[in-house]
């Protein structure tokens, strides 16, 4: 065996390859990702490598990211919709570390996006990837909690079990009492967890012109919705599919159609309501909408 | 007025300062080198090692200091640190018949040959706190020649072999391909070879409990400590360039070799089975928990029941690694407010259901 690694040019941090995953495993990355392409929804095993960030944390997403990242790419990570919560800070600044890329809060100047529980409210277009942190790739998990068993499961496309826990949640509750994470069928063939999302976001999915990948780094597997490929909610004719609605509007931007994070304000019951796409919300703002709870429309803020 | 819920890059950055100055402790104490945790905490060192899988003390020893002593995460600075390595060859197996041992005991018999040969253990001091460490003291020193045996010893359960009272254990040929986790993610039913990587690999705390649960009866497998030894052995790698091996180093290991009854089936005789564990330095409670949940993991190989968690592969194979349960358990800390807001809009309608159907039954009941 011949030792043999191709280092890119610019290594941003001295001794870390560019993208920090070495030349080889981001070909294997890159594989397993092809074959989830090809098959749409299938799990591909991958041989998921210890990341400088805890499992859970998206090292799955991480290493897709490192995998597809190259030097133009112009990259926003966001975590609960948001590019400033921690975690997003945390991760976008070690692709910075490492590979030097440009960054963005922008949805619609990113070229590559990585995310943790949301899709972005705005639409995504053909020359977007859509990189999704997934903690349990398994829809069928907590059903049966033996991977051997789920892999013959999807084998035979054997999907009774869920169509059947749906059904009992009608029954017991009334509706299906499934509020994220909802499970899809992608492309007619396999079952598959959207990563948590809260099922307002499901929807987003289908036929959508991005390219979306989905990795679990924990659980050493990648699958993908390629762009416009057929994602249907799992509902039935007479309980069909719905997303949350909020009694309100951002109380920022006045939206009525994003997904509202609730802001607890004081312990008295006062509460607001507020886009948890946090780039959605504030170019609604710079467009001139205001909610009940925004500083007045400002003319230098237009500027 | 809107409240500032989002974190940002001051917080994590104070945070991080926070952590540095907390990990200096007190400055007018002096700081801790490497080369002292390295020389005495060597078996922190060797545990980090081995669940790091890295043989390195030194970068075992620096992860050490810079995880305040918390293991688990030294493990991990350390595997964090393994992928960015090449892995340029598998080496030839090692073999610990021709290991220079410093410890070597069997609890199967009274003497053999070589004898036993107790090393530097635990085993049978009084766990009094000695005051006299707190003190500075002279460096104790050992008589003799430091108990190290240069002559390879015969390994116990060879001994059983040549009676043919243990089951053969054949190595796999030499060009076989070697399983490697840390490459391929864990498919199962997983061979020996991986299940072996993979409880090397395993949290101690973990094993060691698993292992405890098979001799409470839940798996049990009447084991006997074959053999616990430890000491160097020396890699070596086949260069194909060169035509012939080549010895890249010493490393020092434990081995236990556990003998568990077998009572024999319509096919074969009554005989002794065998657990196997391994670990660098001298972390022997988990060679020895590992070599337990070894002996318990092969149960369907030898046509025993699987009625216990020990005996489940893919119970004990999955939860084992404490990077990734550390990390997933621990991931409950990062924000999570949109699921969770989603299941408050569900929860919060499907009580508003609930109420408006009591209050109908309440208006029919009152007509």
């Amino acid at each position: 065996m011949t030792i043999q690694q191709s280092y890119a040019a610019t290594a941003t941090v001295a001794g870390y390859n560019f993208a920090f995953l070495d030349e080889q495993t981001k070909r294997m990355i890159r594989r397993a990702i092809l074959k989830a392409v090809a098959i749409p929804g299938y799990q591909v095993p991958f041989g998921s490598r210890e990341m400088p960030l805890p499992y859970g944390w998206g090292t799955g997403g991480m290493q897709v990211t490192a995998a597809v990242i190259g030097k133009n790419d112009v990259l926003k990570v966001i975590d609960q919709g948001a590019d400033d919560t921690t975690n997003a800070v945390s991760i976008r600044r070690f692709f910075t570390r490492m590979t030097g890329v440009a960054t963005t809060e922008k949805t619609r100047e990113a070229t590559l996006i990585q995310t943790r529980h949301r899709v972005p409210e705005m639409p995504l277009t053909e020359n977007q990837i859509l990189v999704y942190q997934v903690p349990i790739p398994e829809p069928l998990r907590w059903l049966e909690p033996r991977e051997s068993e789920t892999r013959k499961m999807h084998a035979l496309s054997e999907y009774g079990v869920m169509h059947v826990k749906l059904y009992e949640d009608i029954s017991r509750h009334g509706h299906i009492s499934t509020a994220y994470d909802y499970p899809v069928m992608v492309n007619g063939r396999y079952l598959m967890r959207c990563s948590p999302i809260p099922k307002f976001d499901t929807p987003k999915l289908h036929m959508n012109a991005a390219l979306q990948l989905f990795g679990a780094g924990r659980e050493k597997r990648i699958y993908a919705v390629p762009p416009y490929t057929e994602v249907k909610p799992l509902d039935f004719e007479d309980h069909p599919f719905q997303i949350e609605r909020w009694p309100e509007t951002c109380a920022l931007c006045n939206a009525e159609d994003s997904f509202l994070d609730e802001v607890i304000l004081d312990d008295r019951g006062g509460r607001m309501f507020v886009c948890s796409d946090t780039d959605y919300c504030s170019e609604r703002q710079a467009a001139g909408h205001r909610g009940r709870m925004a500083a007045p429309y400002k003319e230098e803020a237009a500027q | 007025m809107y409240v500032a819920v989002k974190g940002g890059e001051a917080a994590i950055e104070n945070a991080h300062k926070l952590l540095a100055e907390d990990r200096r402790g007190d400055p007018d104490v002096p700081e801790l080198t490497v080369a002292q945790i390295r020389e005495q905490l060597s078996l922190a060192v060797d545990r980090v090692m081995t669940e790091g899988s890295v043989y390195d003390p030194d970068l075992a020893a620096l992860a050490l200091k810079q995880a305040r002593g918390d293991q688990v995460e030294a493990i991990f600075l350390l595997r964090a640190y393994r992928t960015t390595l090449p892995r340029f060859a598998v080496s030839k197996p090692i073999d610990t018949a021709r290991m220079q041992v410093s410890r070597r005991i069997s609890s199967c018999f009274k003497d053999m040959p070589g004898g036993q040969l107790l090393g530097p253990t635990f085993d049978y001091t009084h766990r009094l706190l000695d005051f006299s460490l707190l003190a500075k003291g002279e460096a104790p020193q050992a008589e003799g020649n430091g108990g190290s045996v240069a002559d390879a010893l015969p390994q116990v359960v060879d001994l059983l072999n040549a009676e043919g009272l243990i089951e053969q254990e054949k190595p796999d040929p030499d060009d076989a391909p070697v399983g490697d986790l840390t490459r391929e993610p864990l498919l199962l039913p997983a061979g020996r070879d991986v299940r072996l990587q993979n409880l090397t690999r395993a949290d101690e705390g973990y094993l060691l409990a698993l292992g405890y649960s098979t001799q409470r009866g839940y798996a049990r497998s009447h084991p006997f400590v074959g053999e616990i030894r430890s000491g160097e052995v020396s890699v070596e790698i086949d260069v194909p360039e060169l035509g012939f091996s080549v010895d890249i180093g010493d490393i020092t290991v434990t081995e236990c070799q556990m003998v568990n009854q077998f009572r024999g089936s319509k096919t074969e005789p009554p005989k002794f089975t065998r657990g196997y564990g391994l670990s660098f330095g001298y972390a022997e409670r988990k060679a020895m928990a590992m070599a337990l949940v070894d002996r318990a993991l092969r149960a369907e190989e030898l046509g025993e029941d699987v009625t216990a968690p020990a005996q489940d592969q893919e119970f004990v194979l999955y939860h084992a690694d404490n990077v990734e349960a550390s990390g997933f358990v621990q991931h409950l800390k990062l924000p999570h407010h949109v699921d969770f807001q989603s299941e408050l809009t569900l929860v919060r309608t499907m009580r508003a259901e609930i109420a408006a159907e009591r209050e109908e039954a309440l208006r029919e009941a009152a007509q």
